[in-house]
């Protein structure tokens, strides 16, 4: 029994698609040590009812984020934009289905 | 499953705010959570947030791993293939659950293997109810009703756990526990109805049992829980103690009606008044004998963790020598 975390398997991301269609969706992480073992050990633990038919696995290293500091200024901007969106137009009941 | 002893440990104070800047992010954590938000792994938080969160959830955690072993006692002399097939597809369900609260208590910042030597040097806390044995194959049943029954009632509420992380698991794993309860409940009324009279006095003898430690579940009475107003707060829980308590034993009374057995209260009565049905005392000093150690099964359990730890050192090692071995001859053929 020891504190083993230099030597602990690497942290993986696995993304799951539920059905041909449909987008990979993140659903947790895992530990494994290389990605055969992931994608393995993937389907045993996010996919035992199928709830999949395909997996992606990724190193959690790999992932680059934006910074939930800078939430504001990066997604602020976007705010006073309403023009962007369909429902900024009034039009004539007649045509308003467009 | 689930673990009620985050309720149990000395409460860490929580450390007062310095600097301005920290009050400001402490003030916009509030009303984050005043306003329902979620947080998640990379939000700012206050570190006595954090640690309470990663005590809960790695309770929880090792709660799942832990409540594998009782139900492991009885997979080989499961009575029919089929039972034996779904007590090992629920014993896979508890062994999944806890990864997925490991992960989630991993965005913290802790690591697996941090938590896993608090498990296995006794410094962390799992449910106690796994202290209690399993003597006979209606207990697995009981398990099920009784046990999951009662982690069902408490989990729920934790989807809605400020954490985000925390909440997403809870989502998945209250998404899989309910077949926990609802085979533990098939299983017993096989044993009741098309049983013979000694299988029917197996079901009560394990209800007997089972009963007062599955309302322990639910932890200390509001008055005495040393998180329950801090955790209330910070949106980690949602409903008190004692009403989770009160809801579960509404539900039950009921279920053991169908069932044909009795629960083992003489106290046990419907109050018109409060609309709840009234319940004895519960022992609460044999509850804190059994967290503080000294269950039927507390030495057992923790000895199985540890050996399955130690004996399970050379697979992991060897698998990443493996995948070392391996990514360096890829790289050579590149």
């Amino acid at each position: 029994m020891s504190d083993t975390t230099a030597t602990e398997w690497p942290l993986w991301e696995v993304f799951v698609r539920t059905r041909a269609g449909l987008d990979h969706k993140h659903c947790g992480s895992l530990h494994a040590a290389d990605a055969a073992m992931a994608l393995r050990m993937a389907r045993e633990v996010y996919t035992r009812r199928q709830e999949g038919s395909s997996i992606w696995v990724v190193r959690s290293e790999q992932i680059v984020a934006s910074d939930p500091g800078d939430k504001d200024m990066y997604f602020d901007p976007m705010e006073d934009k309403v023009y962007r969106h369909p429902t900024f137009y009034k039009l004539p009941a007649e045509v308003d289905h467009m | 499953m689930y673990t009620q002893a985050m309720d149990v440990e000395g409460a860490e104070k929580a450390r007062a705010v310095t600097t301005l800047a920290e009050a400001e992010l402490l003030q916009r954590f509030d009303a984050r959570i005043d306003d329902g938000g979620f947080i998640e792994a990379k939000d700012w938080m206050p570190e006595h947030y954090r640690k309470t969160l990663v005590r809960q959830i790695s309770q929880h955690a090792h709660s799942e791993i832990v409540g594998m072993l009782p139900e492991g006692n009885w997979v080989t002399r499961a009575p029919t293939l089929k039972r034996k097939a779904i007590l090992l597809a629920k014993i896979q369900d508890e062994g999944g659950h806890g990864l997925y609260l490991y992960a989630a208590a991993e965005t913290l910042g802790t690591s697996r293997d941090q938590m896993l030597a608090a498990l296995h040097s006794g410094k962390a806390k799992y449910s106690s109810i796994f202290n209690y044995p399993t003597l006979n194959w209606a207990d697995v049943g009981v398990i099920g009703w009784l046990v999951d029954g009662a982690a069902i009632m408490n989990q729920v509420p934790l989807c809605r756990c400020s954490y985000a992380p925390y909440a997403r698991a809870m989502i998945r794993i209250c998404r899989e526990e309910s077949f926990h309860q609802r085979q533990g409940y098939d299983a017993l009324l096989v044993m009741m109805r098309e049983g013979t009279d000694a299988q029917r006095a197996l079901v009560q003898d394990a209800v007997d049992r089972w009963w007062w430690p599955s309302l322990m579940m639910f932890g200390p009475p509001d008055g005495e829980s040393v998180h329950g107003a801090q955790s209330m707060r910070w949106g980690i829980k949602r409903i008190s103690n004692d009403d989770l308590r009160q809801k579960f034993v509404d539900a039950t009374v009921q279920q053991a009606q169908v069932l044909g057995v009795t629960l083992p209260d003489p106290a046990l009565q419907w109050n018109e008044q409060r609309g709840h049905w009234d319940y004895g005392a519960i022992d609460w000093a044999e509850f804190w004998r059994v967290v503080g150690g000294d269950g039927a099964c507390n030495r057992e359990r923790l000895a199985a963790r540890v050996k399955a730890w130690d004996e399970g050192a050379w697979v992991r090692e060897a698998a990443l020598a493996h995948a070392a071995k391996q990514a360096a001859r890829e790289r050579q053929a590149a």
